[in-house]
């Protein structure tokens, strides 16, 4: 695509950046109980955030920007199948509603801020607890590297070349994010999901009224796709059980990541839980109509050097210069809401179950929040190192086994909500066979999250999350009557 | 348990999306074309409203305590 610069959509953009750095740094004194510095305050708000902030920073921080840009550009390469995102995002919401407000009780009541917190007072296994701990924490770094990629392909319709704009961008969020905690993506949130809302609704009303409506659109993606020889606006049958266990599991892997889990346990009550389960689909309905842009870039005849470019190279093409700029800030800033809330949640972790367990168990609350701040800012430094030092492709990969990775934590973090008879040597390993499990087959695989399983003549493909989950399940039943009934049954505070 | 939720059998109506959502086979077709959206897209849409209704239902039927 042009890199020639635009100065009518780069003044907007940097608009609307300025405004959002502004609210960033205010908003360390938004809402705050006065004179309390520690890491319930930093990370997680005080505990105080209503339905409509849960729902904006939720919204902001589940459909990354990362998301807005590669479902779209998914469904352009491949079609049909990259809308497993749409039964993801909708099958999700059950899962919430039943899940979270339990998780929530228990850690509201106890004080825990992260999930291997959970574990450590379930089961009172520092083994367990640290396994949780360290997949949360590589599971979310190359999510946090990821929302960089979104932001490089906002940068690069702008014109605006090198790494420069990218630095800047993260320096900032850096700043904002050690001064403010998770109040400033929750107050940044407000802004970039309205200004997302606005553009994907124009995009969605005024581009295929340009293309000749939307049986054009899908008339032109079905005729580019058969020119091309591969891709379908339907599935293939060999892609059923893949698409509907991509869904499956990347439902139950969602709201086990330390950025969704903060959104959790940042909230008011377990109610504000239940109504935001009911609230958040709105964003789903969204993210449908947005995955068909990828169609329309095919109804628009763009050539692009990367599939990425598909939802900047369409605003560019059908919008004014103002507009576009204004759409690719609410992706920009789309960016930084998920990447804050990622490093905090990861600091959270960091803190309390490696720096609280292991180096400082006695820490004063106010020391707890100033080691978090500082591991949130080596977290987002990692991250863009990863980005401007390592190939891309290398995050996308680190991304794919996270997903992988993070749903081996589900039965530690969640079983023992419903269940009071399962015990930690039994769960970690299950947690050890699927994560290794997991991790062997996609390697072996290629890369690739779908592996084919043969039986005879028969065979099927299914995502390698769920087999590695089912593996894991399967270990934790067998082994948990073979492993001693600990000794005390330890429910209570770290 | 102590700290856990009074549970109503309506809770189980929370897997309908799963059954609506999880057999492709059902609805991966073009025919009947709503609005220029094959059924595949139209169908995997409604579910949005129609999940919303039934964690609407569920949540009526809970007792609120905090």
């Amino acid at each position: 695509m042009t890199t020639e610069l635009d100065y009518v959509a780069i003044s907007v953009f940097v608009a609307f950046f300025v405004l959002v750095t502004g609210m960033g740094l205010w908003a360390a004194r938004w809402n705050r109980a006065p004179g309390i510095t520690n890491l319930d305050e930093w990370g997680l708000g005080g505990r105080r955030f209503g339905t409509w902030i849960t729902w904006f920073l939720i919204g902001g921080d589940f459909y990354t920007a990362y998301t807005i840009i590669a479902v779209p550009a998914l469904v352009y390469a491949v079609g049909a199948y990259g809308f497993f995102a749409l039964p993801y995002t909708i099958i999700v919401y059950p899962f919430v509603f039943a899940v979270m407000p339990v998780l929530w009780r228990r850690a509201k009541e106890n004080g825990y801020i992260t999930a291997a917190d959970v574990v450590y007072g379930q089961y009172n296994s520092r083994s367990l607890e640290l396994a949780v701990a360290i997949t949360a924490v590589i599971a979310t770094m190359p999510y946090i590297a990821l929302q960089l990629v979104g932001m490089a392909s906002v940068f690069g319709a702008l014109g605006l070349a090198g790494e420069v704009p990218l630095v800047i961008a993260f320096l900032v969020l850096a700043v904002y994010t050690y001064s403010s905690g998770i109040r400033a993506p929750a107050l940044i949130a407000f802004v970039k999901d309205i200004m997302i809302y606005i553009a994907v609704i124009a995009a969605v009303a005024v581009i295929p009224s340009k293309l000749g409506g939307y049986g054009a659109v899908f008339t032109a993606a079905s005729d580019a796709f058969k020119a091309k020889g591969s891709g379908s606006t339907l599935l293939t049958s060999s892609q059923f059980v893949p698409y509907a266990t991509l869904a499956l599991g990347s439902a139950l892997a969602a709201f086990m990541y330390p950025h969704t889990l903060t959104g959790i346990f940042a909230s008011k009550s377990a109610n504000t839980i239940r109504k935001n389960a009911m609230l958040l689909p709105a964003y789903t309905l969204l993210l449908g109509l947005l995955a068909l842009l990828g169609y329309m870039g095919h109804a628009a005849h763009l050539k692009l050097a990367s599939n990425n470019d598909v939802v900047p190279a369409l605003f560019k093409m059908l919008f004014p210069s103002w507009f576009a700029g204004f759409a690719f800030a609410a992706i920009g800033i789309g960016a930084l809401v998920p990447a804050a809330v990622m490093s905090i949640g990861a600091a959270n972790v960091f803190t309390r179950n490696f720096w609280k367990a292991y180096v400082d168990p006695d820490i004063a609350p106010e020391k707890e929040a100033k080691v978090a701040k500082i591991a949130s800012l080596v977290v987002k430094v990692g991250a863009l190192l990863v980005i401007l030092f390592l190939p891309t492709q290398f995050a996308l990969d680190l991304q794919l086994l996270g997903g992988m990775w993070i749903l081996q934590t589900l039965p530690s973090v969640v079983f023992g909500l419903f269940v009071p008879w399962l015990r930690a040597p039994a769960l970690l390993a299950g947690w050890a066979v699927g994560f290794v499990l997991g991790t062997w087959l996609i390697w072996s695989d290629g890369l690739k999250p779908i592996h084919t399983l043969a039986w005879g003549d028969s065979k099927v493909s299914i995502y390698t999350g769920l087999i590695a989950l089912v593996a894991n399940i399967v270990v934790v039943l067998i082994v948990n009557p073979l492993s001693r009934r600990p000794t005390v049954t330890v429910m209570s505070r770290t | 348990m102590t700290n856990r939720p009074k549970t109503h059998p309506i809770i189980w109506l929370l897997l309908v999306p799963f059954l609506g959502l999880l057999y492709v086979p059902f609805y991966n077709k073009s025919e009947p074309v709503l609005w220029g959206f094959p059924f595949f897209y139209w169908y995997q849409l409604l579910w949005v409203p129609i999940t919303v209704l039934v964690l609407w239902i569920v949540y009526r039927s809970m007792r609120h305590d905090d």
